[in-house]
């Protein structure tokens, strides 16, 4: 750990001298309590794109998941404060986004997949396939979609080739523009 | 109130009026003057029966004729809010038909409102009459001197003068022609003109009285406080049963499996394994509960970012393609921003479920001193203020901020809600933030584009 601030000013100015190997931010801080980390965080991001920032909420907002996500850079998160309680997970996304990768809350991606449903833009994917493309949409790789779904590791090469067949989406060999690919299908 | 727009003449507005509008404005002030003479009339009418009450025939003639001369006074009314926007408020009702007809005559003469539409019946002739009768006169005689004049100069005999034109000759015809087309010209503009005067007059003459004004807005705010207090007192019993039935439950339950748990440590530290998982699983459905909870109440984007985003927010949510345009300059008051929050998010809510639509426009601005949001969508229309869509639950939420909704949902669509709730622009956020630091969007769209 480098810096541990507590508002948003310092936050921001942290973020731009400490260039840290990630950011694990609070959205709400000093003086407003409103969404002055996500603004720093933005902020931070636009003058050094990449910059890898993990967002904590104590509720999420399909806004700051849009705006967040809206870079297209990668190498970005915005989860549940709750989520920290599952260590493991939380350790797993700490990483993910330090690694460049995108991890998006199961909320945020089931409001997606709600929407998408109601639309019928996932309607040809089967149940298994709906699981797995939610699991793809919060960032979760291969084998961490293997261990939650007790699924071998070929069982998800199908079912993720199928669904970028089904869906027309260009698959690809990166996990991060994977995810990107499967937000950008959602948030159509 | 769409279907007086395409008749708001302009005048007054700046732009010149379109052909079409200064013609309607123009039959307008044909029907105007016509009228007055109905209105002269009923004036008449009712001082007859008031000279007639001394011999008492006018007792039974008095009701009938104050009540027609308040039809006309109503019409013109209508008129003038449906042509020029004007709105005109009305005088207390007559005083009903109850009892024998005499004693009805009594309490008319002590009623206020059938003063002053005798007077205005008196007066509306000479004033608003011969206003209206300026821009008619012009066109008149000028379609005669442009139209008729060419053809019958010469029968007219000599010493015949068109306004300051001497008609003699085929030269001095045409002159006369084109001074007539001049006249035409002249009447059409000043038609809409004239019908904005007319409004003005009418409602100095016709609106109700001040303290009539003041006792309505008394009535008004007594009701209002009283709705928003119910609410109030509803929203607190809804809170507290959710909070008895969702969070406290859970954590009652998570207290109990805690419990067993610890019993079980020791002899059964599978059984309690697992129920320590069902205690994890149990505490954050509390703080779903919770999040959702707070979320009804007032969503912390709200705070966050004000109107405009949080409705953009709401976009995001809905299930249709919803685009949002958002002019607010700045931050709004809290109360007018949650009401307008929940009106709004009823509003795409009732497009969703009823409207048949796939498509939704909300525009949110503020202009003349009222926050105005505009909802339409692209559904079969025929929606009715009191088909039971949930439209009088926001119509009762909005009277609390004194904002109105105007509904127009023609059969085969579109519908569209029109929102407004009176209140200033904010230079600091509810937050105490200054309105600069809100990023403040003149125009953008989200949605799902």
């Amino acid at each position: 750990m480098v810096e541990a601030v507590d508002n948003g000013p310092a936050l921001l100015r942290a973020l731009r001298e400490r260039r840290p190997d990630v950011a694990v931010v609070d959205i709400r801080l000093p003086p407003g309590f409103t969404d002055e980390g996500l603004r720093a965080a933005l902020e931070a991001r636009r003058a050094r794109p990449g910059l890898p920032v993990l967002i904590l909420s104590q509720y999420v907002d399909q806004l700051y998941a849009q705006e967040l996500l809206a870079s297209g850079q990668g190498a970005i998160g915005y989860l549940l404060k709750d989520r920290v309680t599952h260590t493991a997970q939380f350790v797993d996304a700490v990483r993910t986004v330090a690694g460049g990768g995108t991890v998006m809350d199961p909320q945020v991606i089931a409001k997606l997949l709600a929407r998408s449903d109601a639309r019928g833009t996932t309607a040809e994917l089967t149940p298994r396939e709906h699981e797995v493309l939610r699991l793809m949409a919060e960032g979760r790789s291969n084998a961490a979609i293997m261990h939650t779904l007790h699924i071998g590791e070929s069982a998800v090469a199908k079912h993720t080739a199928s669904i970028f067949a089904k869906l027309r989406i260009e698959a690809s060999a990166d996990d991060n523009r994977r995810v990107l690919a499967v937000l950008a299908y959602l948030k159509r | 109130m769409a279907a007086g727009r395409d008749g708001t003449a302009g005048a007054g507005a700046g732009a010149v009026p379109t052909a079409r509008a200064q013609l309607l404005a123009l039959a307008r002030c044909q029907r105007l003057s016509l009228y007055s003479i109905a209105v002269s009339a009923a004036g008449a009418l009712v001082v007859g029966a008031l000279m007639l009450l001394p011999v008492g025939v006018g007792r039974p003639l008095l009701p009938g004729a104050a009540q027609a001369l308040r039809r006309l006074s109503d019409r013109y009314r209508s008129w003038t809010e449906l042509w020029t926007g004007t709105t005109i408020s009305p005088p207390e009702p007559l005083p009903p038909a109850d009892g024998p007809r005499s004693r009805r005559a009594v309490r008319i003469l002590g009623d206020d409102g059938f003063w002053r539409d005798l007077r205005w019946s008196w007066l509306e002739p000479w004033t608003g009459g011969l206003l209206v009768a300026v821009p008619l006169t012009l066109a008149v005689f000028g379609l005669f001197g442009a139209a008729v004049q060419p053809f019958v100069w010469p029968w007219l005999g000599p010493g015949n003068w068109y306004a300051f034109v001497l008609v003699d000759s085929t030269g001095s015809m045409l002159a006369a022609a084109v001074l007539g087309l001049l006249f035409v010209a002249a009447g059409l503009r000043l038609a809409p003109t004239a019908l904005e005067l007319h409004a003005r007059w009418s409602r100095r003459a016709l609106a109700a009285p001040y303290t009539t004004e003041l006792e309505r807005r008394i009535e008004h705010l007594t009701d209002t406080r009283a709705e928003a207090l119910d609410a109030r007192a509803d929203e607190l019993r809804r809170i507290e049963r959710d909070l008895h039935d969702g969070a406290q439950a859970r954590l009652v339950a998570v207290g109990m499996a805690l419990d067993e748990a610890t019993r079980l440590l020791d002899t059964d530290p599978g059984g309690a394994r697992a129920l320590l998982r069902e205690v994890r699983a149990g505490s954050a459905r509390a703080l779903q509960d919770l999040r959702d909870l707070v979320h009804g109440i007032h969503p912390p984007i709200l705070t966050d970012r004000g109107l405009g985003d949080a409705v953009r927010s709401l976009a995001l949510d809905s299930f249709l393609d919803v685009h949002v345009t958002a002019g607010l300059p700045g931050r709004l008051p809290a109360p007018v921003e949650t009401a307008a929050y929940f009106a709004v998010a009823e509003l795409l809510a009732n497009a969703a479920k009823h409207s048949g639509g796939r498509e939704v426009t909300v525009r949110l601005d503020h202009a003349d001193g009222a926050l105005r949001a505009v909802v339409t969508d692209d559904g079969h229309g025929g929606a009715r203020p009191d088909g039971g869509t949930g439209l009088h639950g926001v119509v009762r939420r909005l009277s609390t901020v004194d904002g109105t909704l105007a509904l127009h949902s023609p059969p085969g669509g579109p519908t569209t809600v029109t929102l407004e709730i009176p209140c200033e622009i904010l230079c600091e956020s509810p937050g105490g933030t200054p309105c600069a630091s809100s990023s403040p969007r003149t125009s953008s769209s989200c949605g799902t584009d």
